[in-house]
């Protein structure tokens, strides 16, 4: 039972239809806003691109609320703290040691899941180190993940540097991201290992509710804390993975998403969250992709301004949280 | 307190150690040139143009640049009383950076001197900015300072990068972004002579910056003017980070970790802790830059990149390493 009581406008799940609703509405406006070629080339075009969008919009919204809960708090995002960049360094080092002419035989959705698995492997590390290690503050940690990405950037910008030229070209790419560029070789992979994940989030809704409760509370309540809060890191990273393949490392949208969605629904029921979550994410990039492109013939530029309004926001929610 | 007579030959030792590391700068082969040409019979003349024209021009910048920037990082921590403040960390850079973007797209043929005194004004209004914002915060001491400067940087850099995107202009911000002193010559490192004067400047007023970093109200219960300081601090750190950012590009974390070391070691009175901290930063930036000129000879790697790998990682190191006394 919700213990509240105001209009029905205002209950979670009318929030949810509403959002789907504008969601629909902006990738409607996005297939056919200034559309002036042949439908034929028009709609396969746009809708890769689309594609990729939504894509991109619900593994970040997905990481990014699973994230805050099992360190149930609403700063910390995966790409705030780094794992972004470590990906992109895994990315590096993986042409960095093993050479492009090796890995450009290898087909590259195998390549992907290879480079997914490092980084799970390599993220679950950074993961317990920073987190299962003992209670440490919260800015300790969000400052050490903030130095964690600027380190990884720089270790994959230094390994970019010391390749061929002719490699550094075929990696330079990564290091900008861009809602423009998406990778259509991974666009099949990549959704079905995010339908995937949705999946098994549906599956997990009233243990993440729980998980939200805290370490202490959730044991109490029977619940396979190490093994549950392991489980979903791995989607976590999964999800970072995919995101940052695609579009490259991308920091606070999903921080401005997930807090948005948490706004909209008031509640912190995962049956809500996780869904407004999706739905923000899309909006937001549907949306801002559409406005860019038709209303200011901007290409890719969206990414820029989410970092500005992005930082913008951690900023106030830092002073909420220090004022509290 | 009754002044300790320290001894000399520490010191004396670290500056042997800088004047070696800087013989090796000068002798380390760029591209085709080699170093026994200097000493040939028939390259004399053409190694000699070389080491007046390119050498030595780029070692002198090194020396300066490191010099000032870990003196003006130190000066920064004083006056923010935080040890993980530095011009990258706080927004400063990214301000500079702004302000040559603006020289950039409004006056393209604007002198560099005058470039750089934009490029200051910019990253001083962006240094105001930020006291006044950590100021704002209940507890001004911990990592809450270094965590709103890197956001803050961020955010001034998303305008940068947003602006440099849609004129073209990525490529020079990336030079600005990222220290590189390869295109050192004679005739485009002069400015940092000027840093260097800050940094003896800084060294007059010590005990001033030094009264400062205790707080305001110890400080104007001594009859100083706490706002004059930090002022002048302010502005020394504009100039300090301008110049350097206009000639070779920001190197990061530089100020942060050898300010942080050299405290560590030699405490918080500057006037003792300054001349270490220039012997330092310059002997890490040449250091840096020996490696980034060898790791891949006969190619470089922008001494910005090999500070920002060791930078971030002793900045770890710093962070998680003194846990127990804030965690």
């Amino acid at each position: 039972m919700e213990s509240y009581n105001p209009g029905s406008w205002q209950r979670p799940h009318f929030v949810v239809a509403s959002l789907a609703a504008i969601a629909i509405v902006a990738a409607i406006l996005f297939m056919t806003l200034g559309a002036k070629g042949h439908w034929d080339f028009v709609l396969p075009f746009r809708g890769t691109k689309l594609a990729g969008l939504v894509i991109v919009a619900t593994a970040i919204a997905i990481a990014t609320v699973l994230f805050q809960t099992i360190t149930q708090n609403r700063i910390l995002t995966p790409a705030v703290m780094g794992f972004d960049s470590l990906y992109v360094a895994t990315q590096t080092a993986m042409i960095f040691f093993l050479g492009s002419h090796l890995l450009s035989g290898v087909d590259p959705r195998l390549r992907f899941m290879l480079e997914a698995t490092l980084m799970v492997g390599l993220s679950l590390l950074l993961f317990r180190w920073l987190f299962l290690g003992g209670r440490r503050s919260l800015h300790l940690v969000v400052l050490a993940g903030l130095v964690f990405g600027i380190f990884f950037r720089s270790l994959a910008h230094l390994m970019q540097r010391i390749l061929d030229p002719n490699e550094f070209v075929a990696l330079q790419d990564m290091l900008f991201a861009s809602f423009n560029t998406i990778d259509h070789q991974l666009l099949a992979v990549s959704a079905a290992m995010v339908v995937l994940i949705a999946g098994i989030s549906i599956g997990l809704l009233p243990k993440l509710d729980v998980l939200g409760l805290g370490r202490d509370v959730a044991i109490n309540l029977g619940i396979d804390y190490q093994r549950l809060v392991m489980r979903v890191f791995v989607m976590i990273a999964v999800l970072v993975s995919i995101s940052t393949a695609l579009v490259g490392p991308v920091t606070f949208f999903g921080l401005l998403v997930a807090n948005l969605a948490y706004q909209a629904v008031d509640t912190d029921r995962h049956r809500y969250t996780l869904p407004a979550a999706v739905l923000v994410a899309i909006i937001a990039l549907v949306g801002g992709q559409t406005i860019l492109e038709r209303l200011f013939g901007f290409d890719t530029a969206l990414s820029i301004i989410i970092e500005f309004v992005g930082g913008l926001a951690f900023i106030i929610l830092l002073y909420r949280n220090v004022s509290r | 307190m009754k002044e300790t007579v320290r001894p000399v030959w520490p010191l004396a030792l670290a500056f042997a150690l800088v004047l070696t590391l800087a013989a090796i700068s000068l002798f380390i082969g760029v591209a085709d040139l080699s170093v026994a040409a200097l000493f040939g019979g028939d390259g004399d003349a053409r190694a000699t143009q070389l080491l007046l024209v390119s050498r030595i021009p780029r070692t002198l910048a090194l020396l300066l640049s490191g010099v000032s920037i870990g003196v003006v990082a130190l000066i920064m921590q004083m006056l923010f009383r935080n040890r993980f403040v530095e011009p990258g960390t706080t927004g400063t850079v990214e301000a500079a950076s702004l302000g040559l973007l603006v020289t950039a797209l409004l006056a393209p043929d604007m002198a560099i001197f005058s470039r750089m005194i934009v490029a200051a004004l910019f990253a001083l209004a962006a240094s105001f900015l930020f006291l006044r914002l950590v100021s704002r915060i209940p507890s001004s001491g911990g990592l809450i300072v270094p965590l709103l400067g890197l956001m803050f940087g961020g955010v001034i850099n998303a305008v940068t990068t947003f602006f440099a995107y849609r004129y073209d202009l990525l490529q020079s911000l990336a030079l600005w972004m990222n220290g590189d002193f390869s295109s050192v010559l004679r005739g485009r490192y002069e400015l940092l002579w000027i840093a260097g004067a800050l940094a003896v400047l800084c060294y007059i007023a010590a005990d001033r910056f030094t009264v400062a970093g205790l707080g305001e109200d110890f400080t104007r219960n001594l009859g100083l003017d706490y706002n004059h300081i930090v002022t002048l601090g302010l502005i020394v750190v504009a100039l300090v980070t301008a110049t350097s950012v206009v000639t070779a590009g920001a190197v990061p974390f530089l100020g942060l970790i050898v300010a942080n070391i050299v405290r560590l070691l030699a405490g918080d009175n500057l006037r003792k802790a300054l001349p270490w901290v220039a012997l330092s930063g310059a002997g890490f930036l040449l250091a840096c830059d020996i490696a980034a000129r060898t790791i891949r000879f006969p190619y470089e790697i922008p001494v910005g990149t090999v500070a920002g790998v060791l930078g971030s990682g002793v900045f770890l190191y710093l962070l998680l390493s003194q846990r127990a006394r804030l965690g």
